[in-house]
């Protein structure tokens, strides 16, 4: 992890916009500690896929992915979705999120997910996403999420002490 | 066994419990899941603080849990659906959750959790959620 004095990577630097998300993609050490990645940008769309990786597992009797992942993996493609919907990238924090699991993902299998910013205001943008191996109609789960945008706060916020 | 001993076991069996790195603390039937902070945890470097799905999975993992420790069921309940509201950004250091079964029905349980740092009176998180009660035999949706 980059701390005060290592400044990370460019956030959404890079000469194309799938340049710029996968960027993003690997400045997030969580989100490269569970191997996700951008496969496709459509517009406002991002489509990602998260890697089946057994350490994931969160039922060990069926091998199914813990609903963990799909979360952060969920939350990590809206939180791009919006930056992408923004003329100039900033930073966002997730508000809220609500996700719904229709189904448990398939053992042995990458799960993938589109995620789209259907509004974009001065403070909050609002995403959907979607998760599932093979197609949007046979979803594994679907989330609705709002982010606060650009969340102006100083490198190393977190490090110093809370304010009361 | 011991109930401390029961749900640590329980947890074990959770590769991605162990890829987190959790850890369960119970006193009486109250179960605390800690997670001590890892780099590799962390959503975003330049503050740092925690990633959201992170602690969503935290809170998603404590109410589960906690069902399994209210129900006196030895399999985790399904999650049918979680909301989750961020009230602070997560700090790179320990975190805390706990969860209350608000009521456990034949097939549905309703659980409430809360996740939070130094403070237990400064929650950074709370998730609400509906989780399908396994009944002997059924399977899910």
């Amino acid at each position: 992890m980059a701390s005060a004095d290592t400044p990370p990577p460019g956030y959404g630097e890079g000469d194309n916009p799938l340049e710029r998300v996968r960027a993003m993609m690997q400045w997030t050490p969580q989100g490269k500690a569970l191997g996700f990645e951008v496969t496709k940008l459509d517009g406002t769309r991002v489509s990602g896929r998260a890697p089946y990786k057994p350490e994931l597992i969160g039922d060990p009797e069926t091998r199914v992915i813990a609903g963990g992942v799909i979360t952060t993996f969920l939350d990590q493609l809206c939180g791009m979705a919006a930056v992408l919907a923004m003329r100039e990238p900033a930073t966002v924090a997730t508000i809220d999120i609500r996700i719904d699991y229709m189904r448990p993902a398939e053992p042995d299998r990458d799960v993938l997910a589109e995620a789209q910013c259907y509004k974009i205001g001065k403070n909050v943008a609002f995403v959907r996403a979607v998760a599932f191996e093979e197609s949007a109609d046979n979803p594994i789960a679907h989330a609705a999420a709002a982010f606060m945008i650009n969340t102006q706060r100083p490198m190393g916020a977190n490090l110093r002490e809370k304010k009361r | 066994m011991t109930p401390q001993e029961r749900v640590t076991a329980a947890l074990a069996r959770i590769p991605y419990a162990g890829f987190l790195g959790v850890r369960a603390e119970l006193k009486g039937d109250e179960l605390t899941l800690v997670l001590p902070f890892k780099d590799h945890l962390v959503g975003n470097p330049l503050l740092p603080a925690l990633h959201g799905g992170v602690v969503g999975a935290l809170m998603e993992l404590t109410a589960i849990t906690q069902l399994a420790i209210a129900s006196k069921s030895e399999r985790f309940a399904k999650t049918i659906d979680i909301g989750v509201d961020y009230l602070r950004s997560g700090r790179p250091t320990d975190t805390y959750a706990r969860a209350r079964v608000i009521k456990i029905g034949r097939r549905i349980a309703n659980v409430q959790a809360e996740a939070w740092q130094n403070e237990r009176g400064q929650p950074i998180a709370a998730m609400h959620g509906h989780f399908l009660v396994a009944e002997e035999g059924a399977s899910a949706a």
